[in-house]
């Protein structure tokens, strides 16, 4: 399939411009000479807007995505975006709001600020939340910071260790490092839950904390959560929830009466803003009260102004004010935070109300057990219970021996499926993480299901095409290796790119 | 009515439930302490569609827009036309329904978007790498920090001017707090970048410097990085990309880190969000940057190609030994400014950069002749300057407000020195009309 598209630097010609712009209207000013940059704009394209149109409507058929076929990529909840979502972001009585504006010029905008903060912590069970953080990785990194600030305002500097399962997220172990914590990984037992011994070897004075993923990264509910949560409190940590998983739980249970201290919601997972081929995300976070005067802000808040107060009013009378708690660690963001993808997900849970949030989670759940025992017998589950929104298989088929996770993930693709995540969690040898999320019909799990058992078939009779696929795609496997070692990261003028 | 976003039947959940060995799908929670498993939720009642517009179109009415205001104010956020074009590529299920380009055989639109973007950002710029985008301006300088620190392993101090927008350095204290690390250079008002620069030891790991810095002047920052370099120390540079249309980029000026809030390129001003945080360096630091980097390379056939590469610095990979633990960045406004960049070209990007210069020197000088109003000019400025005005700006705002102009940001919590001071912005969305409303209003105000 020959779709190749040019870098738009070989498109470009001098003399053109794809905007039209306003001339000069006022005298010109003299231009301080010697701070003038020298080149001139060399190099920088020239095109008109049907060429810029075409080219980026061109390359954009190049990519895979949600609303050309399942994609059941592991730990990501790449669930259906909807599009009332981008309609309610683009209004211009939000998008159009200058975030310095006074307050009371954008009391719109933040009221459903203040109604999202309500929201997620009601389903989380926690008593507060920032919308600041970016993503789930910033979302982390505000927790690591909120639980030092926690420990230290009592006058315990020692805590400077965070507890991290062996399964956990890659960010997880980043994050604490990242903020200056020592990381030290816990064990999964057999059924894949943190190994209780293996955690009460680790728990000292020095415990800052723990971050726990639940669902946990196997697809599989912490049977023991109550337990872990009840050790390290006990021990003087607290317990983060990394809510990548929350999809699975929503309605279900609440994270804050499993024991977990504070949260992060990952809006472009579970409250369906789409992922934007790598952002941007939102990772607002929750908490207790006990943590709440560190979170970072600003946060919106409530305020009611009875007859009589400060103004002359007739009625009482709502307004919503920004505001830092008292403690806080700061910003970890210019302004509130990723507020288009707030719209979007304010969008999405007054669309589903209470009944249409626990029917994602239920649905979710279903569609993973029903893959788990459709694949289960060709491809072995890496534990075998019932899981919760994804389940994790293993590419070792029965009897095949060079055939590898990598061969069928590239075979799906051939089939119009994006392959799921794979090699992870590290824990689990030749790991497919499939989480076919809540929005996929029958018809298409079947088509999965019918795709995954086609390809087991064929690693035994014809593994050469699991070997060379994909094969209907743009272009064929890539030398990965080679664009490593001789990095080639930008356009050059005389040589190009290839 | 079941959720339009499900497609499960009654029917099919029955035999579905079956084909799993369950009864139902309370079952399937089992493993949910049973005390705590579905519990009461104090939710508002579901939304139809047409419900749901009407319900955030009332309260949106709530807000002042660009639509509905003229509007002065920038302070780290500018409202710059952003062309019909770069919406409707943003619009392309295939880009924002995509995620992270991990498969690349099926991801190469997103990937050559990457590549193009590093590619427009280089050269805009004059610096040797771009990466994939950061979340902002504040955090990409956070991260320029973090890596020169990672460069200057003995060295632990940041010196930070006090031109660098006050939310870039709160972010930089946040991410560095409790670490044994130091942020200096910023902490009194009024402090001059010179003043900053006499500080610059032998622990001094980098310079963060702005310009335009927060209130909008110009700096010659070639005697800056002789200065900072000479201490052996790495000089960080943010910049607004709107200016590199007319004046030095950070490459020139030797920057080895340099940053921006990629906003004004295409983007919106979403009350704050989502934005683009810019994070380039040199090549010599290639192997210390944060984020996502793409990659040309070719697959099987020979075939020219895309693909994430120099993976090993990445969180997913190196867990605790990653450079950063940034996974998701902001892909789609990094597209986003890339049409812009595209659609704009050299001619666009210098006409806006000069529509931006000579309207701010036009209303500047209009302004300066209101009596009782100074313009302090004792450095070049590109868009935004500083206005003293004969009383508190908070006073002067809330009377524009009346006639519908949403003034310049009130400098008197951050700059308490200049008495009655407003930073005004002046960009290519604000014609010669509006600007003399403006003074017009400032004359009527007084």
């Amino acid at each position: 399939m020959n779709t190749y598209e040019p870098p738009i630097f070989e498109l470009s010609s001098p003399g053109k411009c794809g905007v039209a712009l306003p001339e000069v209207d006022v005298p010109a000013s003299e231009l301080p000479a010697s701070l003038l940059r020298q080149d001139d704009l060399d190099g920088m394209p020239e095109l008109s807007e049907p060429e810029v149109v075409r080219h980026f409507t061109r390359i954009s058929q190049r990519n895979f995505c949600i609303d050309t076929g399942m994609y059941p990529l592991g730990s990501c909840t790449m669930k259906y975006n909807p599009k009332l979502n981008e309609e309610t972001a683009r209004l211009p009585a939000f998008a159009a709001v200058h975030p310095l504006q006074d307050p009371s010029l954008a009391q719109g905008i933040l009221r459903l600020m203040a109604e999202l903060q309500r929201d997620l912590a009601e389903i989380s069970g926690f008593d507060a939340v920032s919308l600041q953080p970016a993503a789930g990785a910033q979302g982390e990194l505000t927790g690591a910071l909120v639980f030092r600030a926690y420990h230290l305002d009592r006058g315990d500097p020692e805590r400077t260790e965070i507890l991290v399962p062996d399964a956990a997220h890659g960010t997880n172990p980043a994050t604490a490092a990242m903020t200056g914590f020592t990381v030290i990984e816990v064990k999964s037992d057999a059924r894949g839950n943190v190994d209780l011994d293996d955690l009460k070897r680790h728990l000292s004075p020095r415990t800052a904390g723990m971050m726990l993923t639940n669902p946990n990264t196997l697809g599989l509910f912490e049977e023991e959560v109550e337990d872990v949560s009840r050790l390290v409190h006990e021990a003087g940590g607290l317990m983060y929830c990394d809510g990548a998983n929350f999809n699975a739980i929503l309605g279900v249970v609440k994270p804050a009466a499993l024991g977990f201290d504070f949260m992060h919601y990952n809006l472009h997972k579970t409250f369906s803003t789409p992922h934007g081929g790598g952002g941007p995300g939102s990772g607002a976070v929750g908490c207790t009260a006990l943590l709440a005067p560190f979170l970072p802000g600003p946060r919106v808040r409530e305020v009611t102004l009875e007859p009589g107060e400060d103004r002359a009013l007739d009625r009482t009378e709502t307004r919503y004010e920004l505001f830092m708690p008292p403690r806080s660690i700061g910003r970890v963001k210019v302004f509130y935070g990723n507020v288009g993808m707030l719209v979007r997900a304010w969008t999405y849970l007054r669309l589903l109300g209470k009944a249409g949030l626990r029917q994602v989670a239920e649905t979710s759940v279903l569609n993973a057990n029903y893959l788990r025992v459709q694949l289960g017998d060709l491809y072995p589950p890496a534990v075998d219970r019932i899981c919760m929104h994804e389940v994790v298989l293993k590419g070792q088929l029965d009897g095949v021996t060079d055939i590898r996770t990598l061969d069928i993930a590239k075979r799906l693709i051939d089939y119009h499926f994006h392959p799921p995540t794979i090699y992870f969690p590290l824990i689990v040898p030749e790991a497919l993480m499939i989480e076919p999320t809540e929005t996929e019909s029958r018809r298409s799990l079947d088509g999965f299901v019918e795709a995954m058992r086609e390809i087991a078939r064929e690693a035994r009779e014809t593994p050469d095409l699991l070997h060379a696929a994909p094969t209907t795609t743009p272009v064929r496997r890539l030398d990965e290796v080679g664009a490593a070692r001789q990095p080639v990261l930008c356009y050059q003028q005389e040589q190009g790119c290839f | 009515m079941s959720s339009p976003y499900i497609a499960i039947t009654d029917a099919d959940r029955a035999e579905m439930l079956k084909r799993i060995g369950v009864e139902s799908v309370e079952e399937l929670f089992a493993d949910v302490p049973e005390a705590l498993r579905f519990p009461f939720l104090e939710l508002p009642a579901p939304l139809s569609e047409p419900a749901l517009m009407q319900e955030i179109q009332r309260m949106g009415a709530a807000n002042a827009t660009t639509r509905t205001h003229r509007l002065f104010l920038g302070a780290g956020a500018y409202h710059h036309f952003v062309p019909a074009a770069v919406d409707h590529i943003l619009r392309r299920s295939e880009f924002y329904t995509a995620y992270t380009p991990y498969q690349p055989e099926i991801s190469q639109g997103t990937l050559q978007a990457i590549f193009e973007y590093q590619s427009l950002i280089c050269r805009l710029t004059g610096m040797d790498v771009a990466n994939a985008s950061h979340y902002d301006g504040g955090t990409a300088v956070a991260e320029a920090a973090i890596m020169a620190l990672n460069v200057k392993r003995t060295r632990s101090r940041i010196l930070v001017a006090r031109g660098v927008h006050p939310h870039y350095r709160a972010v930089l204290r946040t991410y560095l707090q409790g670490q044994n690390f130091t942020v200096a250079g910023d902490e009194q008002p009024g402090t001059t970048l010179e003043e900053t620069l006499e500080q610059v030891d032998e622990t001094t790991a980098a310079v963060i410097v702005q310009s335009p810095d927060f209130l909008g002047r110009l700096h010659d920052l070639r005697p800056v990085a002789r200065k900072v370099h000479g201490a052996g120390a790495l000089l960080v540079v943010h910049f607004d990309p709107m200016a590199l249309g007319l004046f030095q980029t950070p490459g020139e000026v030797g920057a080895d880190i340099a940053t921006a809030e990629g906003q004004p390129l295409g983007i919106g001003l979403n009350f704050g969000g989502p934005y683009l945080g810019i994070l380039t360096c040199k090549q010599d630091y290639l192997r210390k940057i944060a984020g996502r980097i793409v990659g040309a390379t070719r697959d099987l056939d020979g075939n020219p190609a895309y693909v994430l590469t120099l993976r090993a610095r990445e969180q997913d990979i190196r867990r605790e030994r990653a450079t950063s633990n940034i996974c998701t960045n902001q892909g789609l406004m990094a597209l986003a400014s890339t049409v812009y960049l595209s659609l704009m070209g050299r001619q666009g990007l210098r006409r806006v950069a000069e529509l931006c210069y000579h309207r701010a020197h036009y209303a500047a000088d209009q302004i300066r002749q209101v009596p009782g109003y100074q313009v302090r000019d004792d450095l070049p400025f590109f868009k935004e300057f500083v206005v003293q005005c004969p009383r508190p700006a908070a006073r002067i705002n809330a009377f524009l407000q009346e006639l519908g102009i949403i003034g310049g940001y009130d400098l008197a919590q951050d700059e308490p020195h200049l008495e009655n001071a407003m930073l005004l912005c002046v960009t290519e969305m604000n014609p010669r009309e509006d600007i003399d409303a403006l003074v017009d209003a400032l004359r009527k105000v007084g």
